[in-house]
């Protein structure tokens, strides 16, 4: 039910967004982002529901060292 | 060396006591049971599954009243998910009424704008749901369209599962896209590990061993295993339009008693999209007695395989029990997976 898929947004008419997900472009509602052309977003039931960050989107890797960093302090 | 068993690694070095933790979230459970997570835990390490599936937790008596206008002759719209749960006597896809599986809320009110006829959208979710039907009803839809508001909120779900204890849990792995609208800054409130995490198996898997590392440490609180997508306040313009549109109020859940505050209604000022109101119904209680044991598995207490109909007299073609139906219920899951094996 919470399933929610990334994508990016191609393209924007008013409230809506033409999101690329790779294999699939669709319609998706922007009421309840902000966003511009080149973001990417996560999709739930065809409502963009958040843009995704790309300064915190560290790899699990990267996630990964930064907690055994900290557990080891 | 994969980041799996390098994650799986540590984990194994950090659990060195019995750490039971409850994930809130059907698709964290598709994630773990596909990959077979739990066969790389430590043994000492338990998972299970809570009120995570808002079809699961959508009571027989709301599944009723969705029925009772179907056979008014309303056209009902939903999610395809809740289709084939149980009401008292039958399921919205074997009611024989209009009945048809939108993607979203947004599909219903564009029907609503094709036909005369009444259009009820069978409303369910959780935070990350929510938002979009306020979003829906603040751009007034049609005359002809209303909602059955269903909709549930997991923080005071968590609140109960720990007031009441039964389930014996260390900590929680928080809904990762749940929390991608709400933030997690309200569940800073519950002294009890917490790890917000993401739903690749390794994003899981990270997720459990900082939790792993909360109780090692002795301290409770909210860590986020998920910072791509989520942050403490989470999308703030979508929980202020669901505030805007609904108010809280005391709903039951299936498997659970009435739960104070953890349900949407729509405010008074769109009260005429209120499909209760319009329509005058009210949701009834049900009680029905078979040997299911959803309600002992939704609320973290027992495994789907410990119920005797699970792949016997239930099954995802012939299903008893609403955690058999959805592709979110911890049963279906399962059993699609293989997990648990027969008892």
């Amino acid at each position: 039910m919470c399933i929610a898929i990334p994508g990016e947004v191609i393209e924007i008419r008013d409230n809506i967004g033409v999101v690329d997900f790779g294999d699939l472009k669709q319609e998706v509602r922007l009421d309840l982002v902000d966003v511009n052309v080149g973001d990417f977003v996560l999709v739930h039931v065809g409502f963009a529901i958040q843009r995704l960050s790309r300064e915190e989107g560290l790899e699990t890797r990267e996630l990964f060292r930064e907690v055994m960093a900290a557990m080891e302090d | 060396m994969g980041i799996e068993r390098e994650i799986s690694e540590q984990l194994h070095a950090l659990v060195d006591r019995p750490m039971n933790f409850m994930h809130v979230c059907g698709t964290h459970e598709a994630s773990i049971a596909r990959s077979g997570l739990r066969s790389v835990l430590p043994p000492m390490m338990k998972i299970v599954m809570g009120p995570g599936c808002p079809v699961c937790i959508t009571p027989a008596g709301e599944i009723d009243a969705a029925l009772e206008l179907a056979a008014d002759g309303v056209t009902i719209a939903t999610y395809g998910d809740l289709m084939r749960v149980p009401g008292s006597q039958e399921s919205l896809e074997s009611c024989g009424g209009d009945v048809r599986i939108v993607q979203g809320i947004h599909k219903a009110v564009e029907i609503a704008g094709r036909v005369k006829n009444e259009v009820v959208f069978v409303s369910v979710g959780f935070e990350t749901t929510a938002p979009t039907v306020a979003a829906a009803i603040r751009a007034e839809p049609p005359k002809n369209f209303s909602i059955l508001s269903y909709h549930r909120l997991v923080p005071p779900a968590m609140e109960w599962l720990l007031t009441q204890g039964e389930a014996k849990l260390h900590g929680f792995i928080l809904p990762g896209h749940v929390c991608t609208v709400s933030g997690y800054h309200e569940y800073e409130r519950f002294p009890v590990p917490q790890v917000v995490a993401g739903f690749e198996p390794e994003e899981i898997l990270l997720g459990f061993l900082m939790l792993a590392q909360i109780v090692r440490q002795g301290e409770v609180g909210v860590r986020n295993a998920y910072p791509k997508a989520v942050s403490r306040d989470g999308n703030v313009k979508a929980m202020a339009l669901m505030h805007r549109v609904f108010e809280p109020c005391d709903v039951e859940w299936r498997g659970f008693p009435v739960i104070p505050a953890s349900g949407l209604r729509l405010r008074d000022e769109f009260g005429e999209y209120d499909a209760l109101r319009k329509f005058g119904i009210a949701i009834k209680k049900v009680t029905k007695k078979t040997a299911c044991i959803c309600d002992r598995v939704l609320r973290g207490i027992a495994d789907p395989s410990d119920c005797p109909l699970f792949g016997r007299a239930c099954t995802p073609a012939r299903p008893i029990g609403p955690c058999m139906v959805s592709h979110e219920g911890a049963c279906r899951i399962w059993h699609t997976y293989h997990v648990g094996g027969r008892k």
